[in-house]
């Protein structure tokens, strides 16, 4: 496998993390009450120290003398990687839950997986993501019961998040050609193979908390691709901003 | 018990509740939630403690501030690390305050009606990356100096509290200084940016050692008490004398051009604070007073419906157990 | 509505071999929350390896205005403690 191609991939799966935990970043000091504020840094920073090793990989994989903040700081738009749904603002506490929650969901059953990469780094990175992605499913999850069988208002908000935000499920589990080439080669996982646990857990969830999947057919996609929803942008500018204005600089 | 004790004993008896209180201070003797008090005890107490909580929440707003824009990722995950430590700062001594007979929403009301007053320096603005720095380097020095003899104080949930906090808080000045230290040796718009932030955080970091001691009205009783080990101008004093040598070592100029070593008092003489600045803040006059409060009340009011849901569902779950009981 | 988060106090062990202590408290709404809210708030430096919570209403303390009877009498005696007793020098493993 053309290391071109392993970056591409990994790219796929550590942009994700850098965009969520700058996104659960944002909240920081912000959070409805201390103990909660304190949980949600918790997964910022695991999300963070995930997009750390994967990077410095990456740095190491392309051998061009990059680094792992070249990498995070000093890529256009459309090279980033993340999927859509993860980069939708944090709109209220109903938003950051499910966009949690529909992320964990997923990445937890990926990196089951990935743990088994005959890459071994991607394994020992993911074996040990693994720990931090179980608490956060299980803190999510536990949250989308509280919101959704809570109070009347709650039930509204979350289920107002999920029909919002259901529309990026789907895009979870396309492959591009790079993830293809590394199903093919043993470093990455069929996510199509996926879907159905998915499925099954988002049911299992939401029938506890009351919460209706939306009926719609129509999904939305480009992430992968590069192609980003406007959001994107605004987060940029905020993530490259010391980066961009004082170029070639030690921090 | 010794004849000696059987007299002693008998003497205590003579012995208000509260000079009983003072001698077991004055011995070293903690207090803890359920002992006696005298009233003035506890309100003052209440009113320190949830001061010091209050600064611990408040002051994650400025560096928060940077934290989606820290320049790298290292900067990033240190600064988010550090600013959660300052919430969980804020929970250990928001809930000492608890053990006082007081409610952290009690607490939260005080503070977002103005009542309760926190650190003044935290209404300043962080308006480059090297304010990370300037803070973790002054502001949470200036906090080490004033927080490590609480250590030690007389109430035990806030001693407590204290040991866990300066533990966890050393490496925050580290950071800071690391910062400082990566600006100064950088490119020349990077030292700039330094000196720049050293120059504007100087002075109110000077400031959070509160007013000289001959304005201070709470001084002597505090130092009964043990909330206090050290005068106000005495820790400004320490301060000043160990920061100096450490803005030298790294090439940059403390903003006073009265600084100057004293031999005799083996301390520097420093130039005048500009106290009408000091109590314009405290008043609620500075910089970004509003916005802080603006923010902590937001985020309370915002999170009213999540707090209420949790509570809710508890209550539904509860239910539950109870019916499959029966 | 006011509704506010209980109370509970937190017992952590450090490591296995160690009784848990108690290390603070927090609010939260349940049981499972409060054992989230424990680990996040309280282990983040690795300080622990099991948790303990219990809502704060359920303990009862003794009141130290009892202290004089409670714990006093324990204090003459004496003879409770090894230093008591008396024995030659030259004996050993005693």
């Amino acid at each position: 496998m053309k290391n071109e191609n392993k970056i591409q991939y990994i790219y796929g799966i550590a942009d994700n993390a850098l965009i969520l935990g700058q996104r659960l970043s944002e909240l920081c000091g912000h959070g409805p009450n201390l103990e909660t504020d304190i949980a949600m840094t918790n997964m910022a920073l695991d999300l963070l120290g995930q997009t750390r090793s994967y990077y410095q990989y990456v740095a190491q994989l392309s051998g061009d003398g990059k680094t792992e903040d070249d990498i995070a700081f000093l890529r256009i738009e459309r090279q980033y990687k993340n999927v859509l749904l993860v980069e939708q603002p944090n709109r209220h506490f109903g938003y950051v839950i499910t966009r949690q929650f529909f992320y964990d969901a997923f990445h937890l059953l990926l990196l089951e997986e990935l743990q088994n990469s005959n890459d071994e780094t991607v394994a020992a990175i993911a074996k040990k993501a693994i720990k931090e992605v179980s608490y956060h499913q299980r803190f999510s999850s536990d949250w989308i019961k509280r919101l959704g069988d809570g109070t009347e208002e709650s039930h509204q908000k979350v289920q107002e998040a999920v029909d919002d935000l259901w529309k990026y499920t789907d895009e979870l589990f396309h492959m591009t050609d790079d993830d293809k080439i590394a199903v093919e080669n043993g470093v990455g996982v069929n996510t199509y193979d996926l879907r159905e646990k998915y499925d099954q857990r988002i049911r299992e969830v939401f029938e506890e908390a009351t919460i209706t999947i939306p009926e719609t057919k129509w999904f939305q996609k480009g992430g992968k691709q590069g192609i980003h929803s406007e959001h994107m942008g605004y987060l940029l500018s905020d993530l490259q901003y010391m980066q961009r204005t004082y170029p070639n600089m030690k921090w | 018990m010794s004849e000696k004790e059987i007299k002693n004993h008998g003497a205590e008896h003579s012995l208000s509740l509260e000079e009983i209180f003072e001698q077991r201070i004055a011995r070293d003797e903690k207090i803890e939630p359920k002992d006696w008090m005298p009233e003035k005890y506890r309100k003052t107490h209440i009113r320190q403690i949830s001061q010091h909580a209050h600064s611990e929440i408040v002051g994650m707003l400025p560096e928060g501030n940077w934290i989606t824009r820290a320049p790298s990722l290292r900067r990033k995950v240190a600064l988010l690390a550090k600013v959660q430590d300052e919430a969980g700062h804020g929970l250990y001594l928001y809930s000492a305050c608890e053990t006082l007979g007081i409610s952290r929403e009690e607490l939260y009301e005080q503070l977002h009606t103005g009542k309760a007053k926190y650190s003044s320096i935290f209404n300043y603005p962080t308006v480059t990356w090297a304010d990370m720095g300037a803070i973790g380097w002054l502001v949470d020095g200036a906090a080490i100096i004033n927080q490590v003899p609480l250590c030690s104080t007389s109430y035990g949930p806030y001693a407590r509290a204290m040991i866990r906090v300066c533990k966890e808080e050393s490496f925050h000045q580290r950071q800071g200084y690391e910062i400082m230290i990566t600006l100064a040796n950088g490119s020349p718009e990077q030292k700039e940016m330094a000196q720049d932030a050293l120059n504007r955080w100087w002075w109110p970091s000077l400031m959070m050692f509160g007013p000289t001691d001959a304005e201070s009205v709470h001084t002597a009783q505090s130092m009964k008490w043990k909330l206090k080990r050290k005068t106000n101008d005495e820790l400004r004093q320490q301060f000043i004398d160990q920061t100096v040598p450490q803005a030298e070592l790294i090439g940059l100029t403390i903003p006073d051009p009265d600084l100057k070593w004293n031999e005799e008092k083996k301390g520097y003489d420093f130039g005048k604070i500009d106290w009408d600045e000091f109590w314009q803040v405290v008043k609620g006059h500075g910089p970004c007073n509003k916005e802080r409060m603006t923010a902590r009340v937001n985020a309370w009011e915002k999170g009213e419906w999540v707090r209420n849901a949790a509570m809710a569902y508890a209550k539904k779950q509860e239910d539950k157990k109870l019916k499959k009981a029966i | 509505m006011k509704n506010n988060w209980p109370l509970w106090e937190v017992f952590v062990r450090s490591k296995n071999g160690l009784e848990h202590r108690h290390f603070g408290s927090i609010h939260a709404a349940d049981a499972e929350m409060a054992l989230e809210n424990a680990r996040d708030v309280y282990t983040r430096r690795n300080e622990g390896v099991s948790i303990w919570v219990v809502e704060s209403k359920h303990i009862t303390a003794s009141n130290p205005e009892n202290s004089g009877e409670l714990f006093e009498p324990a204090q003459d005696k004496i003879y409770r403690h090894p230093t008591f007793y008396t024995l030659p020098d030259e004996v050993k493993h005693m």
